[in-house]
């Protein structure tokens, strides 16, 4: 890969002191596409997603993205590269009393002072950016809704829309339907691969749903026991592979 | 609410609506105007604000060396009372309450009548203060420790029982329906369907009073009604500062002991 | 005791104007103090030494009763109303505070997780992720105060702290019963007008 938008490099995260998660793991993100992450509960995924933008400190191991370290940096340099990397999350961690259009407009929070934050006072063209991502999201007129009285499905739109709004250069998706049924599973990859190829941004996703990684994605990356194990095209994805990945093979069939 | 897609030049968006914001607004005004009616009319004499820092001072040099001696002549049998006058008052409101609050509990008493009578108890208990419930208990049996705990009671009974009668609300309908249904008397109904319900909020009702109460006999003192406040009130008056000192530090001393056995109370209890 | 004497009802109302501007100013500027207090002594926002500082100053407020504060203050600053605030200014902030900052220790971490991943700053977070989840038990909070130093500042004139507790005590001490209870009967009056104000700005704050 000539620029990858991310490499990580030697990563190893242990959360008490020799129990290891994660062991020594490198990997390049392309400037373009979806990559997922897959492998059974405990393999790590969470924990490398959320390395990286560093809700969770990794041990050792460096991130480099945009020229710099992620794992070097500091105060408002950290808070001006999470600005950069928009987060997708597992239960949609909205701001459940705030407006739909208030959660969308927290994405802008690293650009905007404290004070006009607090008073809403936000640039007219990231409120009229933000009307675009609602009608994107499929969310029009629902701007005003407080986010506790939306659907899971319409929540994981919002939060969406909040880290697009973000302008990213990098999109983390940490398990986006695990809460959802299947069919609205689908219709949020949908939207979350379009979106983000609409907005060239690439997007690196973990998932339990081998099924649902295959028809999304355009790299798998298979986990197990904090190493990287697979790393390929969909299509490269042999029930050998899979049964590599989780164990065993009597779940397969 | 649905505005068309595609209208897209320059929407406007506000946290509230004009409604929202127009009341917010006038609650703004109101706070405001108050404050500055407030600050412009007060009696303010800044030569005495000017001055605190060094009167505080001065107070707390006074104040050494604390005079431990005088705690066991003058101070810790008004300490023991202020307990008693707490302990008691709160004993004696809670007696009072419960009736009052299973009359004002909508399901435990369905008659409306009772019930807005039994909240009209309530508040009216609740609206004075201890320190005139004191007031006017002194003016019927004297001075005393008597006037004392009476106020105390009577200030506690409206809390004990608005809280009381609420926790007997949320009681859960399901075990009730249960024993009615099975022909079980009132009485029944009350100690096996209510009781084990909202027997930990009780609790912690009447532990959250008598913590309150501890602090609130302190003071009754001052205008004569029994406990520390006397001792306060005596040193006070004669200017022995270091007298004032140890009355201050066993109050103190009281008032965390209370927190820290409620605290511990409440973890064996609830 | 009956009927209540109304006759000096000049007095009656200059000592309950007095009292309910101590209450108004206590009020304002005990609520100004006890937000960033409050938040301060939250343990989930806040390094053990910032919020063990402000729980002892939280726990110093509350040790005693306003009157008792109102005493001091009297001593210190000399008879008048400004002491009667400092007094309910001090208890305002014990009270606030330290249900604020149990408020605060309840909220929900992953919405605040969310805001954090987008980059804001520390007081992006609180004014996006903290205060939305908090705000409308602030104010219910700091309208029970208001109506608690309402309560209060009819009691700091026993001890010389300015409003109606002077003229009440005053009238008690003479036996003049009748006024007692005239005085009596206002505040309760006034204390129910409190109750009902704070009630109708709870409802528009949605507290």
């Amino acid at each position: 890969m000539a620029q990858a938008a991310l490499a990580i490099r030697n990563l190893s995260k242990a959360y008490a002191p020799g129990q290891f998660v994660l062991r020594d793991l490198s990997l390049e993100v392309a400037p373009r596409g979806v990559t997922a992450i897959i492998g059974p509960s405990g393999s790590g995924k969470s924990t490398l997603i959320r390395c990286i933008n560093r809700l969770v400190e990794p041990t050792a191991g460096a991130i480099l993205f945009e020229g710099r370290d992620l794992t070097r940096l500091k105060g408002a340099e950290l808070r001006r590269a999470r600005a950069r990397i928009g987060m997708v999350f597992q239960e949609y961690n909205l701001v459940e009393r705030l407006t739909v259009m208030e959660n969308v407009l927290t994405g802008r929070l690293a650009y905007v002072s404290p004070l006009k934050a607090w008073l809403r006072r936000f640039p007219p063209e990231d409120i009229e950016r933000a009307f675009r991502l609602l009608d994107e999201v499929g969310l029009s007129g629902y701007e005003r809704q407080r986010a506790d009285s939306l659907s899971g499905g319409q929540r994981q739109r919002v939060g969406i829309a909040r880290a697009i709004m973000q302008q990213p250069r990098l999109l983390l998706a940490d398990e986006p339907t695990s809460s959802l049924d299947p069919k609205t599973s689908v219709e949020i990859m949908t939207l979350l691969r379009d979106l983000a190829a609409g907005h060239a941004i690439p997007v690196l996703v973990n998932m339990h749903d081998v099924e649902l990684a295959r028809r999304f994605a355009d790299r798998i990356v298979g986990l197990a026991g904090g190493a990287i194990v697979f790393d390929g095209p969909p299509h490269a994805l042999s029930d050998a592979r899979l049964a590599g990945i989780y164990g065993g093979e009597s779940w397969l069939h | 609410m649905p505005s068309a897609p595609g209208s897209a030049a320059a929407r406007a968006w506000n946290r509230f609506t004009p409604a929202e914001r127009l009341a917010r607004f006038a609650v703004y005004l109101a706070v405001v105007a108050a404050v500055v009616v407030s600050a412009a009319t007060v009696e303010f004499i800044p030569e005495f604000v000017y001055d605190a820092p060094e009167q505080m001072r001065d107070l707390l040099v006074r104040m050494w060396p604390v005079d431990f001696a005088h705690y066991p002549r003058g101070v810790h049998a008004a300490l023991v009372e202020t307990l008693h006058i707490a302990s008691l008052g709160t004993l004696l409101a809670v007696a009072l309450a419960v009736p009052v609050g299973l009359l004002a509990a909508r399901n435990v008493t369905p008659v409306p009548a009772l019930n807005y009578l039994a909240k009209l108890v309530l508040v009216s208990s609740r609206s004075v203060n201890s320190l005139v419930w004191a007031l006017l208990f002194i003016a019927v049996f004297g001075p005393g420790a008597l006037a004392g705990t009476l106020a105390i009671a009577f200030r506690s009974i409206g809390f004990v029982g608005k809280l009381f009668a609420e926790a007997c609300e949320e009681a859960h309908p399901g075990t009730i329906e249960a024993l009615a249904a099975v022909g079980a008397p009132w009485a029944s109904i009350l100690t096996h369907g209510y009781w084990p319900q909202v027997k930990p909020a009780f609790w912690a009702i009447v532990l959250l009073r008598w913590d309150i109460n501890v602090r609130e006999s302190a003071v009754l003192g001052l205008v004569g009604a029994g406990g520390i406040g006397v001792a306060l009130n005596t040193a006070i008056n004669l200017f022995q500062w270091n007298r004032v000192a140890v009355v201050l530090l066993a109050i103190f001393a009281v008032v965390i002991a209370a927190e820290i056995l409620v605290t511990q109370l409440r973890k064996r209890l609830i | 005791m009956l009927p209540p004497n109304f006759e000096h009802w000049d007095a009656i109302l200059k000592g309950l104007k007095e009292s309910l501007e101590i209450a108004v100013l206590a009020s304002f500027f005990g609520i100004l103090i006890a937000l960033p207090v409050g938040l301060l002594a939250a343990r989930n926002l806040m390094p053990a030494w910032v919020s063990w500082s402000a729980r002892a100053l939280i726990a110093a407020a509350r040790a005693f009763h306003p009157v008792i504060v109102a005493i001091l203050f009297v001593k210190a600053i000399g008879f008048g109303a400004i002491a009667g605030i400092m007094a309910l200014v001090v208890a305002s902030v014990g009270f606030i505070g330290k249900l604020f900052a149990e408020a605060v220790e309840e909220i929900s971490l992953k919405q605040l997780e969310g805001v954090r991943a987008t980059g804001a700053s520390f007081a992006g977070v609180i004014a996006f992720g903290v205060l939305p989840q908090v705000l409308p038990r602030f104010i219910g909070f700091s309208t029970y105060q208001f109506d608690s130093n309402v309560r209060n500042s009819t009691m700091v004139g026993v001890v010389g702290a300015g409003g109606i507790g002077a003229p009440l005590f005053v009238a008690f001490q003479r036996f003049e019963y009748d006024v007692v209870c005239a005085i009596i009967l206002a505040i309760i009056a006034v204390v129910f007008l409190a109750e009902v104000i704070s009630a109708r700005v709870q409802r528009i704050f949605g507290a």
